[in-house]
């Protein structure tokens, strides 16, 4: 076990697979002498080169439509997109191309192309720094969408995103990439939690609480702070976003009978409205009251003073949690 | 990629086409081997390109292009008769198409556009394969790495980034193969391709962007797409081009000799402007007397590709009729097969639609298709039928019996 961050987590993964499959090659602006606005990637032209570590040019779909030309090539590319707000340029490719080039060719022709994206907000950035765009992608039939949110699962995740034969977006939760947590860079990967397990961080009897990315650790705070109230919440960080991992949810919902989910991603179209479809789909009998969701509001990303307020907090979700019990909460008395 | 000379400016090798320092406003001259009329104008900077090129092989290049404009024929005649939902025509472009494509070698990749039937044509795509997608059957008609050539594009321009993405690759790997990207006048104006255009320039990637200016963008003139000849516009990217008679098969063959023999020396990226002419209608699903002279047509018509190789062959006493003949017999022997393999084509199975959406199993998709199966089977002996009459009829039945529709058996 070795004491990092979530960023240098993220490092010795990229590393682990630049060393372990030569096809693998890492593209993105600011990546190779810079190492990354973030860091993420220091050290790694350096060490592998610029062939494997490629400063690319400023043009998001640029990188997207030559990255899958590389694969097309047989390669492996690892695309970072600076920051969540810059995605979209590389929409069309995404969409269009890297999503659907697998079915078109059926099956001929493999996309292994992984999209680092940092994501969302909580460091004071000005607009287009703190998105959180991952619902247009989950809608994106042929990607799959994951977010680690610990220093293990980001080091172990990559490179399970990286040997994945399918397009793969991995969002870094970046107001997470300071936070230190032990890693075992020894874990092999064939015995780490596959790829599209959600992973229940704390156990509970009373209520389920979905979370991902950036919200596990304040969904981790809530359930410690409810425990001292006498309410003992379920925390699963859904890890993957696409596909979630319905049957974890399922069997917690049918446990706890209480379901709240946060993001903070708008809420219209959201992960958490596809989240509490499915599961009163799977299992309403169990369900004890409506699902919960707690997460930004349906507004452009706010300026830096105000993202507090849009941003979930711990006592924001633990009000969605006094909701999904019938406890008294901010809404108490409101119809509908 | 990856070359240590990145950002130092690309260095475009000499010879024909290295206008990287050209600065606009002097137009480029049109580089012509055959007039339309047939005859073999010299030409000293791009002659030695095709000196090889003997009488025999001219011979089987008119073939090639009468044979593509039967393909074309006879697919359009297809979707007249229901057998195609679609056919994009290429008619008057046989000369850009067969003149490059004839030019690659079997380990170059193309990225075409879905009106390069004629390129699959060379790259030896099987013919039923080529209307595949164009009778709904399938999203694709061939494996890419059988033939070299990816799977046709219709997001415009999108193809030029996945031919500088394989060619960064080409050059990762140290190959000596190129990658083609086909493309249309109206895709200059997209975004993709003028980024094409500065990765290529950046990585100096082997790679050769084929412009066909075939002068139209469904109803939309070249002149909307671009102020300045399309030819012109490499030159910014720091880009050697050519513009070149599209409808001049020689001219095409050695202005694509000359950007692939570049590429294969390491001198980057080369643009070739082929200036010819959409004679038909965009798809079969267009109608371009709304927005084109009919004069306009005619003018082209007298310009055309084929015509002009025959009057060549013609003047050098080559277009003996039982040349002519077995032109046309092998013309019409290739209608016919396509023609048998796209009546023939089995249709697909209902839970094909969830094939390959992705390469290792995902569980949502999973049980989507073990419910649509469950609800197929629920019609029991009907599941399978595909008339428009039968079919899963509990709910078409009940459309036009209401009487029936309170009741599964009366419906069924």
């Amino acid at each position: 076990m070795t004491q990092m961050t979530f960023a240098r987590a993220i490092n010795s993964g990229l590393r682990k697979s630049l060393e372990h499959d030569p096809k693998v090659i890492l593209m993105g602006e600011d990546i190779g002498t810079l190492g990354g606005v973030f860091r993420v990637t220091d050290g790694l032209q350096k060490d592998f080169g610029m062939h494997r570590v490629v400063d690319t040019p400023l043009a998001e779909s640029g990188i997207m439509g030559t990255a899958v030309g590389l694969a097309y090539r047989g390669y492996r590319p690892v695309v970072e997109i600076q920051f969540d707000g810059f995605i979209y340029p590389a929409f069309d490719q995404i969409v269009c191309q890297v999503a659907k080039l697998h079915y078109r060719t059926q099956g001929h022709v493999k996309m292994p192309i992984t999209i680092r994206v940092p994501f969302g907000g909580g460091i004071g950035s000005p607009e287009h720094h703190s998105e959180s765009p991952e619902a247009y992608f989950t809608h994106t039939s042929g990607l799959r969408v994951v977010s680690p949110s610990s220093p293990q699962d980001a080091y172990t995740m990559i490179q399970q995103a990286i040997s994945c034969d399918d397009p793969v977006l991995y969002f870094e939760p970046k107001r997470r990439y300071h936070d230190k947590g032990d890693v075992d860079e020894t874990l092999d990967l064939g015995s780490a939690l596959p790829l599209e397990k959600a992973r229940v961080i704390t156990e509970g009897r009373d209520v389920t609480l979905v979370a991902y990315g950036p919200l596990v650790k304040t969904a981790r705070d809530a359930a410690i702070a409810a425990a001292d109230e006498g309410v003992s919440i379920e925390v699963i960080d859904l890890r993957s976003l696409a596909p979630v991992d319905y049957a974890a949810v399922e069997a917690s919902v049918r446990k706890t009978g209480r379901l709240v989910i946060t993001h903070e991603a708008g809420q219209s179209g959201g992960v958490g409205a596809e989240v509490a479809a499915s599961i009163t789909e799977r299992c309403f009998y169990y369900l004890e009251a409506a699902p919960v969701r707690v997460t930004g509001f349906d507004v452009p990303y706010p300026y830096s003073k105000l993202e507090m307020h849009h941003l979930p907090s711990l006592d924001r979700i633990l009000d969605g949690v006094d909701r999904a019990l019938g406890r008294p909460n901010s809404l108490s008395g409101l119809e509908g | 990629m990856l070359t240590d000379e990145v950002g130092q400016g690309g260095t475009p090798a000499s010879g024909p086409g290295n206008n990287a320092g050209h600065r606009g406003g002097a137009s480029q001259n049109l580089v012509q081997l055959i007039t339309p009329q047939g005859e073999r104008v010299s030409h000293p900077e791009y002659d030695p390109w095709v000196r090889d090129i003997s009488d025999e092989q001219l011979g089987s290049l008119y073939e090639d292009m009468v044979v593509i404009r039967r393909i074309d024929t006879e697919a359009t005649a297809l979707q007249r008769q229901g057998e195609l939902a679609l056919w994009p025509p290429l008619l008057g472009q046989e000369a850009s198409q067969i003149g490059s494509a004839r030019t690659l070698r079997e380990d170059d990749f193309v990225f075409s556009s879905y009106r390069d039937n004629g390129v699959a044509y060379c790259r030896g795509v099987d013919l039923t394969d080529i209307v595949r997608v164009w009778r709904g059957n399938a999203s694709s008609g061939w494996d890419p790495y059988t033939v070299n050539l990816a799977v046709p594009q219709i997001i415009i321009g999108s193809q030029t980034l996945h031919a500088t993405g394989y060619a960064m690759g080409i050059q990762n790997d140290g190959a000596d193969s190129v990658a083609v990207a086909y493309f249309g006048d109206g895709a200059t104006s997209e975004g993709d391709v003028n980024e094409a255009m500065v990765f290529a320039a950046s990585f100096q990637a082997p790679v050769v962007f084929f412009c066909q200016n075939n002068h139209w963008a469904i109803s939309e003139p070249v002149r909307l797409q671009s102020h300045i000849q399309i030819a012109d516009r490499p030159a910014g990217f720091g880009i050697p081009s050519m513009r070149v008679d599209g409808n001049d098969v020689l001219a095409v063959m050695a202005a694509t000799r000359v950007a692939l023999d570049r590429a294969r020396r390491g001198g980057g990226p080369t643009f070739i402007e082929a200036v010819t002419y959409r004679m038909g209608p965009h798809t079969t699903a267009d109608d371009p007397t709304r927005y084109r002279d009919a004069n306009e047509l005619e003018d082209w018509a007298a310009k055309d590709p084929i015509r002009r190789v025959k009057a060549l062959l013609e003047r050098k006493g080559l277009m003996t009729e039982e040349f002519e003949a077995a032109v046309q017999r092998k013309a019409d022997a290739v209608a016919r097969e396509m023609r048998a393999g796209c009546i023939g084509m089995p249709e697909p199975e209902p839970l094909d639609i969830f094939k390959h959406v992705y390469s290792t199993p995902n569980s949502w998709l999973d049980r989507q298709q073990d419910h649509y199966s469950r609800y197929l089977a629920s019609f029991g002996d009907h599941a399978g039928a595909d008339s428009e009459e039968g079919g899963y009829s509990r709910y078409v039945a009940s459309f036009g019996d209401p009487a029936g529709a309170d009741s599964e058996e009366g419906a069924r």
